[in-house]
């Protein structure tokens, strides 16, 4: 836009030798244009005729590894820049990995600046064999390379003239197109209770008995009429009434947020789970999981946490550090003492209260959580679970009469 | 069949609803902040969606500077009564009488003390949460915040140490004394918020429309001329047919040459804009860093 363009001339007339700066368009903070690199996560947003779009522009360098997974967490589709001169470095390798180990569906390894390579075909190719001897080691489904140059915009919107060896789709071309719609977990069915919606002194005389159960659906699909499961009381019930942002309906998915209004009257608070009935979840307090570290004192077994998972916080100690990832190999090391800021490994746990929860591979919200350090109440880890062992077995339960 | 996909619009709005419920489930004392300005009043729909059949279970805050734009204080006055929501009005003027707040020798904006009336605000009520209706779109600095901002005791922002935020996992947690500020429309665009608008079909203060005005170029804005900011010697004052993009204090909200009459109008508008909504303030151009020197002491 002209102004920010304006803005951006203005400071390159004062401090920047006439010379604009575009990184400066997306640091946004003071220290980040003082250091001349990025800090934490600038969003951007942009729209073409076909979708919108948010951009999570994310540092790269290791010491705000915290900042680029708070970016990616939540990402359709991550991109990974690489420069054509180096090649594949260990923070490409380790970005990769990080997007694996999220599980973004979709990757796209963009060699850039493929105009100081003399737009190589082999050289493109080169880098893409240092990718392919890493990436069958990590879980990734749907990776792309496209060679660009940024500088004048070669196969970033229009293909590039420059580059006739190359067959595949631009970059924007690509993301305009990329099928996201099934990276939802549509079976099932996951209501976490965000809060209960009991409305005081309504004037409506209908309201005094109302009671509903608003959550984010974080998996499958409500209908009126579903058996569903509450945890932890293991009651059963049946599916009222759905109410969404559009007012009633017969049924509702994930990720809409909605009230649900149940047959039975049963005990039911924020931090309980609704669950479709035929697809319970697993419930336990010995857990297991891939935890990324993000605070300076680091994670050692016997450390007590709070434990956010879903809408619900409980107490949980680290029982025990099974691995280490190392990114230079990414080679899992057995048994480390700790686990340093920015370390990722697999952690065992014991909460005060059971999860109810799904594998993250299966289910993104379902199944991960965060750590945070009493006292300071910093976000210190970011974890994903693993499969549970048992899943809630349906026959035990009660129904409610 | 049904195709269970929803569309960017409603991803929003759910991506809202679920912050805001997450707000009043984790905070014992939240407020909401409404000015009755374009985004706080997508803000004020979502609320009504996301506790209905209850009542929205918090009150409105609004900082009133004293150069508010007088349609907006009725807009907002009007709106919160027919909700029949607790509306709290904190003066700018009150807290420079108080001594809360204390003007630089010559300073005539406002922008400034607004800090500490808040601050002064929160404090009073001991609000632990505050909603706002900031959107990362707006500037660079907003562009780095988070759902839910940190504030320590007082009500500073520390963009260099954010709490990493995953998924929609908010570590809502805070210390006696600190506090929180939560911005559901974080991911919303200046076009979002007109389509939201045009969707529910949401009223919005007549100044957004096209409407005539005298004004004055200045630092190639131009302002509305009023008793608050009179022509200087050598200015030409102008009747022009304008509408405002985005509303602050009448002394430094730039208007735009426009005919857009209506919400359909505004949003062709915006989608052949070359400039961005915060070009026409005045209180972001005073340096590169404005608004983050500004969020560090404490403001939205």
């Amino acid at each position: 836009m002209e102004d920010q363009i304006e803005a951006l001339e203005r400071s390159a007339d004062i401090t920047g030798g006439g010379q604009i700066n575009l990184a400066n368009l997306t640091d946004g903070l003071r220290a980040e244009r003082e250091q001349g690199i990025t800090i934490d996560v600038a969003y951007r947003y942009f729209a073409t005729p076909r979708r919108k779009f948010i951009i999570a522009d994310t540092p790269g360098h290791i010491q705000y590894t915290r900042n680029m997974v708070t970016g990616a967490s939540t990402a359709n589709l991550s991109i990974v820049l690489v420069d054509a001169r180096l090649g594949v470095i260990e923070q490409s390798r380790r970005h990769t990995c990080i997007a694996s180990l999220l599980r973004i569906p979709h990757l796209v390894v963009a060699i850039n600046k493929m105009d100081l390579v003399d737009w190589s075909e082999e050289r493109f190719l080169e880098i893409r064999d240092q990718f392919e001897e890493f990436l069958p080691r990590l879980d990734m489904k749907d990776v792309k390379f496209i060679p660009i140059s940024a500088l004048d915009g070669d196969n970033v919107v229009t293909l590039s003239e420059r580059m006739p060896w190359y067959h595949g789709p631009t970059l924007l071309d690509h993301l305009e197109t990329v099928h996201i719609g099934s990276d939802r977990t549509l079976d099932g069915f996951r209501l976490p209770v965000q809060w209960v919606n009991r409305p005081a002194n309504p004037a409506d005389p209908e309201l005094h008995d109302f009671r509903g159960f608003s959550g984010q659906i974080a998996g499958g699909i409500a209908r009126v009429g579903k058996k569903v499961i509450v945890l932890p009381s293991r009651l059963c019930t049946t599916i009222k009434e759905i109410h969404t942002a559009q007012g009633a309906a017969t049924e509702a998915f994930s990720p809409q947020s909605v009230t649900l209004v149940l047959e039975d009257d049963i005990d039911i608070s924020r931090g309980d789970l609704i669950a479709g009935l035929n697809t319970p979840p697993g419930s336990s307090t010995e857990l297991q999981a891939n935890i990324c570290w993000m605070h300076p004192r680091p994670l050692q077994p016997g450390r007590k946490y709070l434990l956010k998972h879903t809408t619900q916080t409980v107490q949980a100690i680290v029982t025990s550090i099974e691995h280490r990832l190392n990114f230079t190999d990414l080679e899992a090391e057995s048994t480390p003492a700790e686990l340093a800021l920015n370390d990722i490994g697999e952690i065992r746990l014991k909460t005060s209260k059971p999860l109810h929860f799904d594998g993250y591979a299966s289910n993104r919200l379902t199944g991960s959580f965060i750590l945070i350090e009493q006292g300071t109440n910093a976000t210190a880890g970011a974890g994903m679970l693993f499969a549970p062992k048992e899943l809630v077995k349906p026959e035990y339960v009660d129904f409610a009469i | 069949m049904h195709s269970y996909h929803i569309d960017h619009l409603q991803f929003l709005e759910t991506e809202a609803i679920h912050v805001l419920r997450e707000v009043t489930a984790e905070f014992e004392r939240p407020a909401m902040l409404f000015s009755g300005g374009k985004d706080s009043i997508c803000l004020l729909r979502l609320a009504e969606k996301a506790f209905r059949p209850s009542s929205i279970p918090m009150p409105f805050l609004n900082i009133d500077t004293g150069h508010h734009f007088p349609e907006l204080n009725e807009f907002r006055d009007r709106r919160a009564k027919e909700l029949g929501a607790k509306l709290i009005v904190r003066k700018v003027e009150d807290a420079i009488a108080q001594g809360i707040a204390v003007p630089a020798p010559g300073e005539v904006s406002r922008n400034r003390l607004q800090i500490p009336t808040l601050l002064a605000a929160i404090d009073e009520f001991q609000f632990d949460c505050s909603i706002g209706g900031a959107r990362r779109d707006e500037e660079k600095a907003r562009a780095k915040e988070r759902f839910f901002s940190f504030r320590d005791g007082f009500g500073q922002w520390d963009p260099k140490n954010q709490r990493p935020e995953i998924w929609n996992l908010y570590n809502t947690r805070v210390n006696p004394g600190e506090s929180m500020r939560a911005f559901p429309l974080s991911n919303w665009t200046e076009m979002d918020v007109w389509e939201y608008i045009r969707q529910e079909r949401l009223e919005v203060p007549s100044i957004y429309f096209s409407h005539k005005r005298c004004c004055v170029r200045r630092h190639g804005q131009w302002l509305p001329v009023t008793e608050l900011l009179p022509p200087k010697n050598g200015e030409k004052v102008e009747e022009l047919v304008v509408r405002v993009r985005t509303i602050g204090d009448i002394i430094s909200t730039g208007c735009v040459e426009s005919p857009a009459a209506t919400v359909d109008d505004i949003l062709a508008e915006i989608a052949a804009a070359r400039v961005t909504e915060r070009g026409s303030r005045a209180d972001d151009k005073s340096s590169e860093a404005a608004m983050e020197d500004r969020k560090k002491a404490g403001y939205f």
